[in-house]
């Protein structure tokens, strides 16, 4: 029993990892129709900036986690206004290349800049644990959990409360109608594009202390965050959260329980999960069917 | 001089010329309707206005040419479009939808959410109420009472009877009118029924084709058998 | 024939007379890089049914590719393949299981056009996508080892190889593996050569094919699909059947591909068809020019030389994928048509500039 609840928060830690990158997809996908295949990279990449203000400037763990943050979203703005707004009426796949580009850049500049050896990342929790009723939580795990939390409810207030969040969710949902009210679409994408870099950005950066930072860590981590946007709903915000929750409890408990899928089989089963949400009820378990207007 | 004036403006849809060198004017406090069959160009003559669709010519408003300007700097300048379809924010509430229509305002926008209910009352009640599950009249006036919340000075309203029964349309146009008498709000308006259309608004061009066929009073209008078996199908 | 179809097979003869007499004027090295310019090309014009025809993005035709060589790698190789008590052996003649590998991955393709009808768009992008990251696993399953040879993979001419003195670290040559072919009386020196001609050959067959296949009304059909699937469906082309066909198609081209770089390579493992693969699959046929035949001949030199180019630029750690990543927005900011839109824009820049005479209309 005690095995069971800490491998559900072990996973709702993980989970909430790719809760944060699956949001970030979602956002992208709902305000300009895109899927950002280089959302892990961006992650990765402020990751080593952050690694680069705590080791080379001795900058303090939280306070490098927040300036990365401001960081991402600049980056997320620029990177919108920049490349994605030239190509905004070209057909999908020019997009899908271009993301695809971006992934290369990404992954390139940060062996070039900082080389690609293996690096160990710290964690602003303490490597410790509680002991509570005979189970062992460990505190990196529930830190993680928390965090995400707490960056996903501001993320939500700031969407329902405020006048920018208003436009925001106006400019994803009817663009033009949006325009005729005097709203700043393009700006607003870029907004959005910045927002989604800092969701990647905390991503990253939880998880580099478990998996050491590399240029390649964070594409594992992509493809647990397609499976759980795919599965709570590609459309739907609410679904990528708890479909990434859903994905990193679920994994862990099949890989306890379930004799034959070692961790090797980890991501085989998230890509299978992928496939047969697909194939049975592509709009997720959150999402609205997808609609054609005739 | 007039508060909007066009003068030979042109728009095109690709290779499609909508427009062919279109020229009007309203004056301050005017309703003045546009007409003509589908495809004569009503639509595109308000979209040009206000900056959805890319044109040439000259748009004054003000006296002040409008240039290049977008749809998101025209409607700063105090031009509200509710367009065809009225374009209301369908997963959005009642409320959100008229926050949106004050996003150029600063400010409290209790008393704006007051004034619109005086002409709507239903709104004051259905705050909270999903805008995709209104009726279409109700969707109409949501649209208008989006527009007002802009304190505008000029009301462009694209084809407000589409899909809506006789008597809802009439409602609404008497809305237009009374907003027009006590606020003295500039409208020009697009519609396929005329006869309404000319009931209301105090002057109106007629297009064909991407052109001005016919312009004058409504009265005139209205009586010249010609021009209403010709141009106004009645 | 109309005017212009003569003028497309005269270009053709012209072509492929250029592409036959090349091993003669280059290195035996540079014949292997077009060799595999060859072996891309003809991915990419099956590709190109899929996505610039058909409007279907495919993230996954490594995955096609991977179906494809490791046919041709279990029929080869002698390492027996059992099928109940009959063993394949190194009988088999080579070049037959290259049709034959594209049929088995044609045949894969056309029944994952199936499910693939529900899904569009992203959606599919991401479905394909799934199946190609999860190949190499696959591939790599114990469970599976027996026919893929697992983690180790298959060596195609491993007969070849134990038959070589052990000492010897020369290039497997093809006196090793079967006797000496000629060519128009000329006898190909090198195992590199022979996999030049080979490809190409191959390459050129199945660019006619897809000119046939796609001329007229089943071209039309196939493009209607992409262009709007409801108008297609309510003039009558039957949605289903030119989607799960197209697949096929597709995947019988990914498939030959396949093949021919399994013997190219010389064996196949788990690693020979990476997620890379088909993404930058996808890249060959966007940068060639979707909805193209010909010009996706570039998209091939992109992919296969753009990697290399990008070294000569700089060999820092990271840095080749930088210029990679750079020159492809680039190319997709600045010519999203691909080289047959900037083929297109020439045309008419140049016929612009002749005395006027009245245009001919060219085929699609």
């Amino acid at each position: 029993m005690a095995e069971f609840f800490q491998q559900v928060v072990a996973g709702l830690a993980t989970g909430s990892i790719f809760a944060a990158l699956a949001l970030a997809l979602v956002l992208i996908h709902r305000a300009t129709g895109v899927i950002n295949f280089a959302q892990g990279e961006m992650a990765m990449f402020t990751t080593y900036i952050a690694w680069t203000m705590i080791e080379n400037h001795g900058m303090n763990d939280w306070l490098a986690f927040g300036l990365t943050l401001v960081i991402a979203f600049g980056l997320g703005l620029g990177l919108q206004r920049a490349v994605i707004r030239p190509i905004e009426r070209a057909p999908l796949l020019t997009t899908v290349i271009v993301t695809i580009g971006l992934v290369l850049i990404f992954n390139g500049l940060a062996s070039l800049i900082w080389g690609a050896e293996v690096r160990a990342f710290p964690s602003p929790f303490p490597n410790d644990t509680w002991e509570i009723g005979g189970v062992a939580i460990s505190q990196q795990d529930v830190g993680t959990f928390l965090t995400v939390l707490v960056m996903v409810s501001l993320l939500w207030a700031f969407f329902q409360f405020t006048k920018i969040g208003l436009a925001l969710r106006a400019s994803a949902l009817n663009p033009d109608a949006s325009r005729l009210v005097g709203v700043r679409v393009g700006w607003m994408l870029a907004i959005g594009w910045g927002l989604a870099a800092m969701l990647g950005a905390a991503a990253g950066m939880l998880t580099a202390p478990t998996v050491f930072l590399d240029p390649n860590m964070m594409q594992a981590v992509l493809i647990y965050a397609f499976a759980a946007a795919v599965l709570g709903g590609i459309d739907s915000p609410f679904g990528a959260v708890a479909g990434g929750l859903m994905l990193g409890v679920g994994l862990n408990l099949i890989g306890t329980y379930v004799d034959f899928v070692g961790a090797g089989l980890r991501l085989p089963v998230a890509l299978l999960i992928i496939l047969v949400v697909l194939l049975v009820k592509p709009s997720g378990l959150f999402g609205k069917p997808v609609t054609r207007r005739v | 001089m007039a508060l909007l004036e066009l003068r030979d403006v042109e728009a095109r849809y690709g290779p499609v010329r909508a427009l062919g060198g279109v020229s009007l004017a309203v004056e301050q406090g005017q309703i003045v309707a546009v007409l003509g069959a589908n495809g004569a160009g009503k639509t595109t003559t308000l979209r040009s206005i206000s900056g959805t669709v890319k044109r040439s010519g000259q748009i004054l408003f003000d006296g002040k040419p409008l240039g290049r300007r977008g749809p998101e700097s025209v409607a700063r300048l105090g031009v509200a479009h509710v367009p065809e379809g009225r374009g209301t924010f369908a997963e959005m509430s009642v409320e959100e939808n008229l926050k949106l229509g004050a996003y150029v305002r600063r400010g409290s926008l209790d008393e704006d959410v007051a004034r619109v209910s005086r002409y709507f009352p239903w709104i004051s009640t259905r705050l909270s109420q999903h805008a995709g599950t209104l009726s279409g009249g109700e969707q109409q006036m949501l649209a208008l009472a989006r527009a007002l919340m802009s304190h505008p000075r000029m009301l462009l309203l694209d084809e407000p009877s589409l899909g809506l029964a006789p008597l809802v349309t009439r409602e609404i146009f008497r809305i237009v009118s009374e907003l027009n008498e006590k606020e003295g709000l500039t409208v020009l308006v697009v519609e396929q029924n005329a006869a309404i259309a000319l009931e209301v608004a105090s002057y109106a061009y007629v297009l064909e084709v991407g052109k001005v066929a016919v312009s004058g009073p409504s009265e005139e209008l209205a009586r010249n058998e010609n021009v209403r078996k010709s141009y106004l199908g009645y | 024939m109309k005017r212009t179809d003569l003028g497309g097979v005269l270009l053709f003869v012209l072509g492929a007379a250029a592409i036959l007499l090349l091993p003669r004027f280059v290195s035996d090295f540079r014949a292997q890089q077009f060799a595999y310019v060859g072996i891309y090309f003809i991915a990419l014009l099956g590709l190109n049914v899929l996505t610039g025809y058909t409007g279907q993005i495919s993230l996954g035709h490594g995955a096609f590719m991977a179906i494809g060589g490791y046919t041709t790698a279990i029929l080869v190789s002698d390492q027996g393949l059992k099928l109940g008590s009959h063993t394949f052996s190194a009988d088999v003649k080579d070049i037959w299981t290259i049709p034959l590998a594209g049929l088995v991955a044609g045949i894969a393709g056309f029944l994952f056009g199936f499910p693939a009808l529900r899904l569009a768009g992203l959606y599919l992008a991401l479905a394909t996508f799934a199946i190609a990251v999860a190949m190499p696993g696959v591939l790599k399953y114990d469970r599976f080892a027996q026919f893929t040879g697992g983690g180790g993979g298959i060596n195609l001419f491993e007969s070849a190889a134990r038959t070589r003195p052990a000492e010897t670290t020369d290039p497997i040559t093809f006196e090793t593996i079967s006797k000496p072919i000629k060519v128009l009386g000329l006898e190909i020196a090198s195992f590199n050569e022979w996999l030049y001609y080979l490809s190409w050959v191959v390459a050129l067959f199945m660019l006619a094919v897809a000119w046939v296949l796609l001329r007229g009304k089943n071209g039309r059909s196939f493009r209607a699909v992409r262009d709007s699937e409801l108008a297609a469906a309510s003039s009558g082309v039957n949605l289903a059947t030119y989607k799960t066909l197209a697949f096929g198609i597709s995947a019988f081209y990914a498939g030959v591909a396949g093949s021919l770089l399994a013997i190219a390579t010389t064996f196949v493992n788990p690693d020979t068809y990476p997620i890379t693969l088909s993404i930058f699959l996808l890249v060959g046929v966007v940068v060639g020019g979707l909805g193209s035949l010909w010009p996706l001949v570039f998209g091939a030199i992109f992919i296969q030389f753009l990697p290399l180019w990008a070294q000569e630029v700089s060999k820092a750690q990271g840095a080749p994928a930088v210029v990679y990543g750079v020159i492809l927005i680039l190319v997709m900011i600045l010519l999203p048509g691909g080289a047959a839109g900037l083929i297109r824009r020439l045309k008419t820049l140049y016929k612009s500039r002749l005395p006027s005479r009245p245009l001919s209309r060219t085929s699609d």
